[in-house]
């Protein structure tokens, strides 16, 4: 019933034609010789019905460098499952071979030398072409997005998300739900969602005030694609106003909404849908309980967590399907529905290969018109990486890019400890790579990005990481909002994974001096993206471009402050 | 650089009166139970509690209690310092029994609802309500 092996047909094809030796010598040209668009986009037609996803694009409208996580622990019932392995073990489970195609767009190992092999990922202009091959194959194929879309970059920042709507509507999306779109705030999420020419979903978000569905979004909607009716249900982000400020957006109140969930399906299903797909901005384990608690769903487009998995995960009925992040995949769906149901699913989750799909000229004109008037900015260069040193995010625990954001705060704001956010966002810099102001902008562009100062005691401290901890680690997914654990500057300390809130979190020690962190003491804490209102400070972008500026060339070290057990 | 004093922090304010620990059922709740339900044993099934996994807001959290053919509903907050939440009792003529209502929450803690049936059993339901600090979303 599954397709299986798609996705890695592709990457057996290319090992076959370069062999396995000398990935770090190959030019740019090797991407191309060892994989053609044609390959990428190769795919048999299946059923009468196509589904076409993306999601996370968080504003990345230009090819970009993204590596995949290193460590993404699962807990409980998640542990050992997919999305939560990594690197080797990830390439074994899939049958991909080391060094291929699959194994740079999917796992870690090996970054900076296939990234010089194959090249740059994503860009609107060649998912573009992406869609528009799918099209012309599958003419009515619905393209939906998953959201966390206008958020991410300097043009985004500074048009309030207009560049990235602007892209998006030309590739004419279907319908889409949504996450740090409301970051910009109530007025502006509602009127950019007005100028919508297509559906916005989300079957759980209300209206604060009367916990009513809210009128601006709609749960689902219904199409008429392949002589199948298709029911879309929207499930925007559930923790919006706990994970990011809800003072943004005080009038809508969200949640996983399970009980109503179930009620939508139900709906959808009487009124005649004889295929439901839920359009979902969970993340990938809270879309694996919901799918086993509710009945009738038939495919889940799964965002928010970033994972890009080549194959569904199955749970009861249900396919769910994991697309990636920041424009560096997009997901075919092909759904045979027959009878009022579906009888059969064929799934590829396409890498997008910047240097192998052609750029859509028409997208490429106008991505380029976006970025016009700020393009002497957005080029400036601020410094450049060493030759030994890889700037990247993803992960649980550091990154070498929040390592030198926090050394920013630590030495531009003169704190004993620093903390930056665990989000998912934010591509890659090679070693070697000049670091432009567009590049610190999409690793902190967000619209409530102050760099704060304050004091905090040991045990606020230590609140701080088990809470956080909490978010990440508790063993129910449902009590999880996704996004990895904050990252501290500083401070090291020791995590047991396996314990309740409370008892993960112990050794705490101020790097500075070596000395243990006293509960009642008070440090010198700085850090951004506060979720409080009446954050002062100065913008966490100028506070690293000015660190980078003085650095001149960044070097990054391994960092082995945090001690992770039990996992 | 521009070093502005009064930075408040974003993990911090609200937070502060956050304990680590979940907030236990204490002898309160357990004598408040008593009192509603005689002592008498407590089943399962027939009564819905919907409440949200995480709080968005722990000082005004929305709960929905229902359980067809019941006589009256007694909902405690089991870690707040005064439990008691509410009693819903519901008249013969009644078209539906349920109630929902909002409540606050001193922080992580059980919300626990108990119904009363017309045949003078009891039902159980409760559901973990997280109050976090927040921040960091991906």
């Amino acid at each position: 019933m599954i397709s299986r092996r798609d996705f890695l047909q592709v990457s057996m094809a290319a090992s076959a034609l370069v062999g396995a030796s000398g990935f770090g010598n190959w030019s740019r040209l090797a991407a191309q010789q060892a994989l053609t668009q044609d390959q990428l986009l190769e795919f048999d037609t299946f059923g009468n019905l196509t589904l076409v996803h993306i999601t996370d694009i968080h504003a990345q409208l230009m090819p970009i460098y993204f590596r995949e996580p290193e460590v993404n622990l699962g807990i409980g019932a998640a542990k050992g499952q997919m999305p939560h392995i990594t690197g080797a073990d990830f390439r074994r489970f899939y049958g991909i071979e080391d060094g291929s195609p699959s194994a740079y767009a999917l796992t870690y190992n090996d970054f900076s030398s296939l990234a010089r092999a194959y090249g740059r990922v994503g860009g609107m202009d060649r998912v573009a072409t992406v869609v528009n091959a799918i099209r012309a194959d599958r003419p009515d194929a619905l393209l939906l997005d998953g959201g966390d879309t206008w958020h991410g970059s300097y043009t985004c920042f500074h048009t309030e998300g207009q560049d990235v709507v602007n892209v998006m509507n030309a590739l004419k999306p279907d319908a889409m739900t949504f996450h740090w779109e409301f970051t910009l705030g109530t007025d502006r999420v509602s009127e950019l969602v007005e100028s919508l020419p297509f559906a916005a979903l989300g079957q759980n978000i209300f209206d604060a005030e009367w916990d009513e569905p809210a009128e601006l979004f709609k749960p689902y909607k219904f199409f008429e694609r392949g002589g199948v009716k298709v029911a879309v249900i929207g499930q925007a982000f559930p923790y919006m106003p706990i994970a990011n400020p809800g003072w943004m957006f005080p009038e809508f109140s969200f949640g996983i909404r399970e009980e109503n969930m179930q009620a939508m399906v139900d709906e959808v299903r009487a009124d005649g849908a004889e295929v439901v797909v839920v359009l979902s901005h969970n993340g990938f384990d809270v879309d694996k309980k919901m799918a086993g608690r509710v009945t009738g769903i038939d495919v889940i487009l799964s965002g928010h967590t970033h994972d890009a998995l080549p194959e569904p995960v199955v749970v009861e009925k249900t396919h769910v399907i994991a697309s990636g992040s920041n424009g560096k995949f997009v997901s075919r769906v092909d759904l045979d529905v027959r009878d009022g149901q579906m009888m059969g699913l064929k799934h590829k989750l396409i890498p997008i290969f910047s240097d192998v799909i052609a750029p859509d000229p028409a997208v490429t004109a106008l991505i380029n018109a976006q970025r016009e008037p700020h393009i002497d900015q957005l080029r400036e260069v601020i410094g450049r990486t060493d030759e030994n040193s890889l700037l990247y995010r993803r992960g649980n625990f550091n990154g070498s890019w929040d390592d030198l954001i926090c050394d920013a705060l630590l030495s531009e704001r003169e704190a004993d400890i620093a903390m930056s956010p665990g989000v998912r966002w934010g591509p890659s810099i090679l070693p070697g790579q000049e670091i432009t102001r567009e590049d610190i902008w999409n690793v902190t562009s967000m619209s409530y990005g102050a760099a704060y100062r304050t004091e905090m005691t040991g045990e606020f401290l230590h609140v701080v990481l088990e809470d956080v901890g909490d978010n990440l680690f508790n063993p129910d997914p449902y009590y999880q909002q996704g996004g990895d654990m904050v990252r501290v500057g500083g401070l090291g300390y020791r995590i047991d994974v396996s314990k309740p809130q409370g008892s993960r979190i112990s050794d705490m020690t101020l790097l500075k001096t070596g000395e243990k962190i006293d509960p009642a003491k008070s440090y010198v804490v700085a850090g951004w993206a506060s979720v409080n209102e009446g954050t002062e400070g100065p913008q966490i972008w100028d506070v690293v471009e000015n660190h980078i500026r003085k650095l001149g060339t960044v070097s990054v070290t391994p960092n082995t402050s945090v001690e992770v057990v039990g996992a | 650089m521009d070093f502005t004093r009064r930075d408040t922090l974003g993990l911090a304010l609200g937070a502060a009166a956050l304990t680590v620990l979940p907030f236990r059922a204490n002898a309160a709740v357990d004598d408040r139970i008593a009192e509603f339900t005689g002592g008498a044993d407590m089943g399962e099934g027939g009564l819905t509690l919907t409440a949200p996994e995480i709080a968005e807001n722990g000082n005004t959290v929305p709960i929905e209690v229902s359980a067809p053919g019941a006589v009256a509903i007694l909902v405690l907050a089991a870690g707040n310092p005064t439990p008691g939440v509410a009693q819903f009792n519901f008249g013969p003529l009644a078209a539906t029994q349920s109630a929902s209502t909002r409540i606050r929450l001193a922080g992580t803690q059980d919300v626990i609802a108990i119904a009363k049936m017309a045949d003078g059993s009891f039902v159980k339901a409760s559901s973990t309500v997280k109050v976090t600090i927040g921040g960091c979303g991906g």
